[in-house]
């Protein structure tokens, strides 16, 4: 088993200037300490919806990577997106979805089928052709490079326990001014 | 349209899915994101379908189409989510949060299932059509019935409106068209 953060930071070292990063709840808040950009898209109550929010930038812009970071909790309120996302086929998003068997930013309870259900098995059954799973951070480490190389779609489940305590100040993530900021710099460039 | 054109349903108290279809196009609509509804199945969808532009998305649920709308409409891009009222009603949250407080240009066509034609939608004998204004009213959503031909020219500048002050607008289509 993995621990969020470290996964994330071997994700970050692959991550350049240009790619938009969607990451949700527990993950987003490492994620803004571990690669602060103003091209981290963060979407509202996410309510399962990242992976959505990515297909429509990664549709708009085919000449960026979109990375979500998932979780999932989050995925199985979700789960069409699979099939969504595997038929509209943008090669330039990676779905990546942080498996920690439990809904922690709202009180750590299991999700249902912890343990049974297979995240990248649903990925694979929707249509997925690219589809990963890892537990062991130094395999994740040697592989992870070449798979946000790969054409999209591409899923990927890590399993992961939490990185621990978290101060969750949800004004980092929603406020306006970082809807703007990421508005600016996606037109940018 | 001049009176005496061959679009179907333009002269006739009808409505043409063809002028719709038209006016999409002309509000820059680059992507249809759509469940299939009933309502304009037919006349809307299956056209579209059958067409290369603008690109059809199809999706598992409704709520999918208001976030890829959203991330479509950062980057410069003109989504069109195409609806049932139902999905609508079971989008509300999504929409609540993406669409009014965030602030975005998601913009929604909705058919309405069960409406009578010729029928407001707020006295329609169905509660499921009947509520729908009321609640778009107290989301405080911009909303036009698309119900006989001549509404059909409201369609460009409620989508062009939207994108202009970055807000959500639904577009309720009242009769089926042809």
């Amino acid at each position: 088993m993995m621990k969020r953060d470290d996964c994330l930071r071997v994700i970050a070292r692959h991550v350049t200037d240009k790619d938009i990063v969607a990451p949700v709840y527990s993950t987003a808040f490492d994620w803004i300490d571990i690669r602060p950009s103003a091209l981290n898209y963060f979407a509202h109550g996410a309510m399962g919806l990242a992976s959505s929010h990515a297909l429509g930038l990664a549709l708009g812009r085919p000449d960026k990577r979109v990375i979500v970071l998932d979780g999932d909790g989050s995925l199985l309120m979700n789960l069409g997106t699979l099939v969504t996302v595997a038929e509209a086929a943008p090669k330039n998003l990676f779905h990546f979805v942080c498996e920690n068997g439990t809904y922690e930013a709202n009180g750590g309870h299991p999700i249902p089928g912890r343990g049974t259900v297979s995240f990248a098995g649903l990925a694979r059954a929707a249509g997925h052709k690219n589809v990963y799973e890892f537990s062991d951070l130094k395999i994740f480490e040697q592989q992870v490079g070449a798979i946000l190389s790969e054409p999209g779609p591409v899923f990927v489940c890590l399993k992961i326990v939490s990185s621990g305590d978290q101060e969750r100040d949800y004004t980092r993530l929603h406020g306006a001014p970082v809807r703007k900021a990421f508005k600016d710099a996606l037109d940018a460039g | 349209m001049s009176a005496g054109s061959s679009v179907a349903g333009e002269t006739t108290g009808g409505l043409s899915g063809e002028s719709i279809i038209r006016e999409i196009k002309n509000s820059r609509i680059g992507f249809v994101v759509s469940v299939p509804d009933i309502t304009t199945s037919e006349g809307l969808l299956r056209p579209l379908a059958a067409q290369s532009e603008p690109r059809l998305v199809r999706i598992c649920k409704e709520d999918e189409g208001v976030a890829i709308c959203a991330g479509l409409a950062y980057t410069g891009q003109r989504g069109l989510l195409l609806i049932q009222q139902t999905g609508l009603l079971d989008s509300i949250n999504a929409v609540r949060g993406i669409a009014v407080e965030y602030s975005l240009p998601i913009c929604m066509m909705v058919g309405l299932l069960q409406k009578e034609p010729g029928v407001p939608p707020r006295q329609s004998k169905s509660y499921g059509v009947r509520i729908v204004e009321p609640i778009l009213d107290a989301m405080g959503i911009a909303y036009h019935e698309i119900e006989q031909q001549a509404d059909v020219a409201k369609i460009r500048p409620a989508i062009d409106g939207a994108f202009a002050q970055s807000k959500p607008v639904v577009l309720l289509i009242g009769q089926t068209p042809s």
